[in-house]
């Protein structure tokens, strides 16, 4: 809502108050003012000009040669405009003048002759060229012909303003009009309001004799009433009309047409003016379409309605969608003698609807939407019937044709002050409170310690208790409210298990190397299954707006490999990144996607990387295997946890492990496929996944210390000599088994498959620890419990012992 | 024999003074003073001197021993140090070579912020609630007293899975949830999580981000708990000297609603391009719960009262750390996240 500051002191004194400030003021009330608009740019020099003779200029076919009357002298200026005649008063910028877009005026010579300055369009005033009325739209702009030569054009063009944009929450429809915007300004300064007024005198003729009307969708339309102005001129608004209309953000027509519309701006109840010969049929009924019905609205669009948008019709066809736009077959011509002016309260619900199906917001249709005011629908018409007679020389036909069963009681609120008071944790008097309704002008009466309000119907916000709370809070200022803290039981906050868990685990992958990353959920079709741990239905967007952001992921991975992808690219030699977040899988019974919590990383590049000591390490395999087993470690489920080879689509068939804890498939880990490497010009680069909620919701045995024990341990090493295919965590397990209590560890330090190897063969070492904590082991207890471990070895997995 | 053994004094000594390294001082040591050396010989041979000399002449040997010994000691003792000297200087180090580097990564900013005010808020005995991303639109919307047909709805364009079902396009389900769940009990949590909103991404927009809400509900909640609430937060996490102010504003799930902003902690006050010269800037949402709310979900409005505020860690982020486009969020460029490793000042 744009709001002239000039326009709003007709209805509220707001004067000795910089626009700054009262802008500041309506802020801190509760509208936000979002821009403060001086639209006279700080303009000087621009005055009114007399075009006394015009000629063409000898050199240059579109521009002429203008002696204008500037008021202190007669000048010549060089003008290029089409419209430029003798006769015509026009805004003339003088050397010296800055224009809104920074242009300078000068003394200057166009081919050769001499212009001092320049007449101005309206755009180089600064107005946007979509409220220039058409008649001017391409060229200069013509003053009416009482413009006095020489004085400053800022005061006729309404310039000499300040415009307040103010943001409108949903909630203040009511300050979408003048009005409203100055009830608020005077509860806000303490200022008594200035009414419009509507006088005019009536016709013998009565509306009823011209004009029909019939309601057939009450619901819909609880309210209609039209009147009749007839013998009227379509002509150009006087100018004050027309800049205020540009003021406030609309573009001049003709006279009827900005009168509906400056109504509307005042009122906030929109209008409609259709040309009364043009309905034919003497006959206005309301109601709604059937469906396929088709209009031509006024922009000449044509429209299909469905049965569930309200018309206007001549009681044969539309002649208007109602409350949204009008039909062009009513429009209002140049020719148009009568009007019928409608003003009616559409119900919101179904005017959003209509204006949301054929996409169609206009100025009207977002009141209606938020609701008007239902006492307003007459006084509207009336204003706007009384500046018909005022502006177009129209003739107001007596009475008006009305259909009304609207509602118009105002919302009753009972508060009680101390209510108030304990909502805000303040001590505002009884006295300051009532002071704050009268200026909001709320009926009340304050009995039996309680606060009867009757909230004016302006103000279809205020409905709860509650409500009248902010409006004494903000008047009173929320400046002037104390801090406190809850008064409470004193509970102790902290995360879950799960939560605390988790920011463990954010911390370890952290301390191993990896940047956190946080990517999107929604990807493509393609892309959204990709190395999943597990797939299940897809959940898809109704409406996306794009391919590549359509379906919820059920892989962490895909979006942490396009961000390696974008690092390489931007010669970043290493990437390391983990990201812990939800895939989305199926349907659960409440008709929701199963949620889970899952982990991801992706490694590239190098890993160990000391340059000036020559150490290069690229990563593999078990850089990050190793940081999955240290977070395993870390979560105390070590024990519980096997890797197994396995494949999966994209990934190196050679190098992929599904990862099993406690039997159960909860992630993989891999390298990337070379070939989808290659398609993502990647190094070779590892991933990996994990079901993050399955591990931390695993129950673990509780943290107990184990004695650190007084005796010595005994190592033994082992070089077995075994099939090469055969898996190391099998040889090792099978250590795991056979070695008895007094086996505390086992650790696989060598590995060689080579030339000195029989083909076919490899040998593993392993460092075998014995141990127990109650006494120094004999060497024969570590004997028998070596030669069982050999055995094992032998009989199960065919090791033999490397000579 | 006197002689004889005042030029062996000599001798030694001489290449006791030769000597230039610990072995070769060892050597002298060994060669005359060791069981083969010629001063053991001398004591050997004593016993052929008359017995009346050979007290004298043993007393002679020993004199000459301890002083030969006590010079071989004094140069022992400096050849030490300066073989010392020598082996420190030879495995002396350019101190200025860059250590080997520990490659450890980061919180990503978001997480950073989230983290801070979880924590801030865990001390004052909050709790950290979470919820389904993919939610109804009836704790998304319609528990939150935006029934359908709402034009409060227009204001934040979502992505619809199913006519019920969309994502989430705030975290405020999730307080929607908890009050269903906790069954008119007292309520003090902290909800951070993803949200959605249908909008194209550009510097300042997102189709996806992040916020992170607040909810109170108790016996006499005052507006004044929540302007004292939100005060501490802002000392927290935008300096000691911040001021807040409160400005009305519109919320469907609160009423009165307001807005807060900081005094601008770059400029204090005063009016720079990080406040837009208004010398204050726009921080969070708030407001005390609305009753219909807290009735839909079963608490009694009359008798318990709550506040609620939520705010984007995108923008405390964008603000603090100067952040100029929300997209640097979601690109993970390495560049940009391991700028947020150090601690704050």
């Amino acid at each position: 809502m744009l709001v002239s500051t000039k326009w709003l002191s007709e209805y509220v004194n707001t004067q000795g108050l910089d626009p700054k400030d009262l802008g500041e003021k309506i802020t801190r009330a509760g509208i936000e003012v979002d821009a403060v608009i001086d639209r006279s740019h700080g303009m000087t020099n621009v005055v009114v000009g007399y075009v006394k003779e015009k000629v063409k200029h000898p050199e240059a076919d579109k521009l002429n040669i203008c002696q204008v009357d500037v008021g202190e002298e007669t000048t010549q200026i060089i003008c290029g405009a089409p419209n430029v005649e003798a006769g015509q008063k026009v805004i003339v910028a003088r050397p010296g003048a800055v224009l809104p877009g920074g242009m300078k005026i000068k003394k200057a010579k166009l081919r050769g002759e001499e212009s001092n300055g320049m007449i101005c369009s309206l755009q180089e005033l600064g107005i946007e060229g979509r409220l220039v009325s058409k008649a001017y739209a391409d060229g200069i702009y013509v003053l009416p012909e009482t413009a006095v030569p020489g004085e400053s054009v800022l005061p006729l063009l309404g310039l000499d303003d300040v415009v307040l944009e103010l943001g409108l929450t949903p909630n203040r429809s009511d300050a979408l009009s003048m009005l409203g915007v100055a009830y608020e300004v005077g509860a806000i300064l303490s200022e008594d309001m200035q009414y419009p007024e509507a006088s005019y005198s009536e016709s013998n003729e009565k509306a009823s004799d011209y004009l029909n009307l019939k309601v057939e969708a009450m619901e819909e339309n609880p309210m209609y009433i039209a009147k009749v102005v007839k013998n009227i001129q379509v002509k150009e608004s006087p100018l004050w009309l027309q800049h205020r209309l540009m003021a406030a953000g609309v573009r001049p027509h003709n006279n009827v047409v900005d009168i509906t519309n400056y109504v509307l701006m005042e009122y906030g109840q929109p209008l409609h003016a259709f040309d009364y010969d043009r309905l034919e049929t003497k006959e206005i009924v309301v109601r709604l379409a059937s469906e396929g019905e088709k209009i031509v609205t006024l922009d000449d669009q044509e429209r299909t309605l469905k049965s569930n948008h309200l018309v206007i019709t001549n009681g044969k066809e539309p002649i208007a969608i109602a409350g949204v736009m009008g039909g062009a077959n009513s429009e209002v011509h140049n020719d148009t003698t009568t009007v019928v002016i409608e003003s009616a309260y559409f119900a919101s619900g179904s005017v959003r609807q209509t204006s949301k199906d054929h996409n169609l917001r206009s100025d009207a249709s977002a009141r209606f939407e938020k609701g008007v005011d239902p006492n307003r629908v007459i006084l509207a018409a009336e204003r706007a019937a009384s500046l018909l007679a005022e502006l177009a020389g129209g003739e107001v036909l007596a009475g008006s044709v009305m259909v009304d069963e609207l509602d118009k009681t105002p919302a009753e609120v009972v508060v009680s002050p101390d209510f108030i008071n304990n909502r805000l944790g303040m001590k505002i008097s009884l006295e300051d409170m009532t002071s704050i309704l009268t200026r909001l002008k709320f009926d009340y009466q304050a009995a039996n310690g309680l606060l009867y309000i009757k909230a004016p119907t302006r103000r279809q916000d205020i409905k709860i208790e509650e409500d009248i709370i902010e409006e004494i809070a903000r008047m009173y200022g929320y400046d002037e409210i104390p801090m406190t803290l809850p008064v409470e039981e004193s509970k102790p906050g902290g995360l879950s298990s799960y939560q605390a868990k988790r920011r463990q685990v954010r911390a370890y992958l952290e301390g191993a190397g990896l940047y956190q990353a946080i990517t999107y959920s929604l990807t493509s079709k393609e892309m959204s299954q990709k190395f999943a741990l597990e797939t299940a239905p897809v959940t898809e967007l109704l409406m996306p707006m794009s391919e590549d952001r359509s379906i919820l992921r059920q892989s962490l991975i895909p979006h942490l490999l396009e961000a390696v992808t974008y690092n390489t690219a931007r010669q970043a030699d290493t990437v390391a990144l983990y990201e812990v977040g939800s895939v989305f899988l199926g349907e659960t019974e409440s008709g929701l996607p199963h949620e889970q919590e899952h982990l991801a990383a992706v490694i590239s590049g190098k890993w160990l990387d000391h340059s000036w000591q020559g150490e290069k390490k690229a990563v593999d395999f078990f850089v990050l295997k190793g940081i999955v087993e240290g977070l395993m470690e870390l979560l105390g489920l070590s024990k519980e946890v096997v890797f197994e080879r396995t494949e999966v689509d994209g990934l190196h068939p050679g190098r992929t492990a599904s990862i099993k804890l406690a039997g159960e498939e909860i992630g993989l880990i891999a390298q990337l496929h070379p070939s989808e490497q290659k398609t993502r010009d990647l190094k070779e680069t590892y991933v990996l996944e994990l079901n993050l909620a399955k591990v931390l919701n695993k129950e673990v045995e509780a943290l107990y210390y184990a004695p650190v024990s007084k005796f010595p341990s005994i190592s033994r090493d082992i070089a077995l000599v075994v099939d090469s295919e055969k898996a190391t965590g099998e040889l090792q397990a099978i250590i795991h088994l056979s070695g008895g209590r007094l086996l505390k560890n086992v650790h696989l330090f060598d590995l060689y498959e080579g030339e000195k190897m029989e083909p076919g063969k490899k040998s593993v070492a392993f460092s075998l620890t014995y141990f127990d904590p109650e006494r120094t082991l004999t060497d024969e207890e570590v004997v028998n419990a070596h030669n069982k471990v050999l055995k094992a070895l032998a009989e199960k997995a065919g090791a033999e012992l490397r000579g | 024999m006197e002689a004889q053994l005042q030029q062996l004094k000599e001798e030694v000594l001489q290449k006791i003074e030769a000597s230039a390294s610990v072995k070769e001082l060892n050597d002298v040591r060994v060669a005359y003073l060791g069981k083969k050396g010629p001063i053991t010989d001398l004591l050997k041979g004593m016993g052929k001197l008359p017995a009346e000399e050979r007290p004298k002449m043993g007393a002679l040997v020993n004199v000459v021993r301890e002083e030969v010994t006590t010079v071989l000691e004094a140069r022992m003792t400096l050849l030490q140090e300066q073989a010392i000297n020598e082996q420190l200087e030879k495995e002396s180090i350019d101190v200025t070579l860059p250590g080997r580097p520990i490659k450890t990564g980061n919180h990503h900013p978001l997480t950073r912020v989230v983290e801070e005010i979880e924590d801030l808020f865990i001390s004052m005995g909050y709790e950290i609630a979470e919820g389904p991303e993919v939610e109804k639109d009836y704790y998304n919307f319609e528990a939150l007293n935006l029934p359908k047909g709402h034009p409060a709805r227009d204001m934040q364009d979502s992505f619809y899975i199913s006519e019920d079902i969309l994502l989430r396009t705030h975290t405020s389900p999730v307080q929607a949830r908890t009050m269903e769940a906790k069954e008119g009990q007292p309520i003090k949590i902290i909800c951070p999580g993803k949200v959605y909103r249908r909008d194209n991404d550009d510097a300042t927009h997102s189709h996806q981000f992040t916020q992170i809400e607040g909810l109170v509900i108790g016996e006499n909640i005052r507006m004044s708990d929540l302007k004292g609430t939100l005060s501490i937060f802002a000392k927290k996490m935008f300096g000691d000297d911040r001021e807040i102010r409160l400005r009305p504003s519109f919320f469907p799930f609160t009423e009165p609603s307001v807005e807060m902003d900081i005094s601008c902690f770059k400029c204090g006050g005063d009016g720079c391009n990080v406040c837009k010269k208004t010398g204050w800037i726009e921080i969070l949402g708030a407001g005390m719960v609305h009753p219909n709310v807290l009735e839909m979900a079963g608490y009694d409005s009359k008798k318990l009262s709550g506040f609620a505020f939520g705010m984007g860690p995108e923008r405390i982020a964008m603000l603090k750390y100067g952040v100029e486009d929300i997209r640097h969020f979601y690109t993970n460029d390495v560049r940009f996240l391991s700028q947020f490793h150090r601690t704050e000042v």
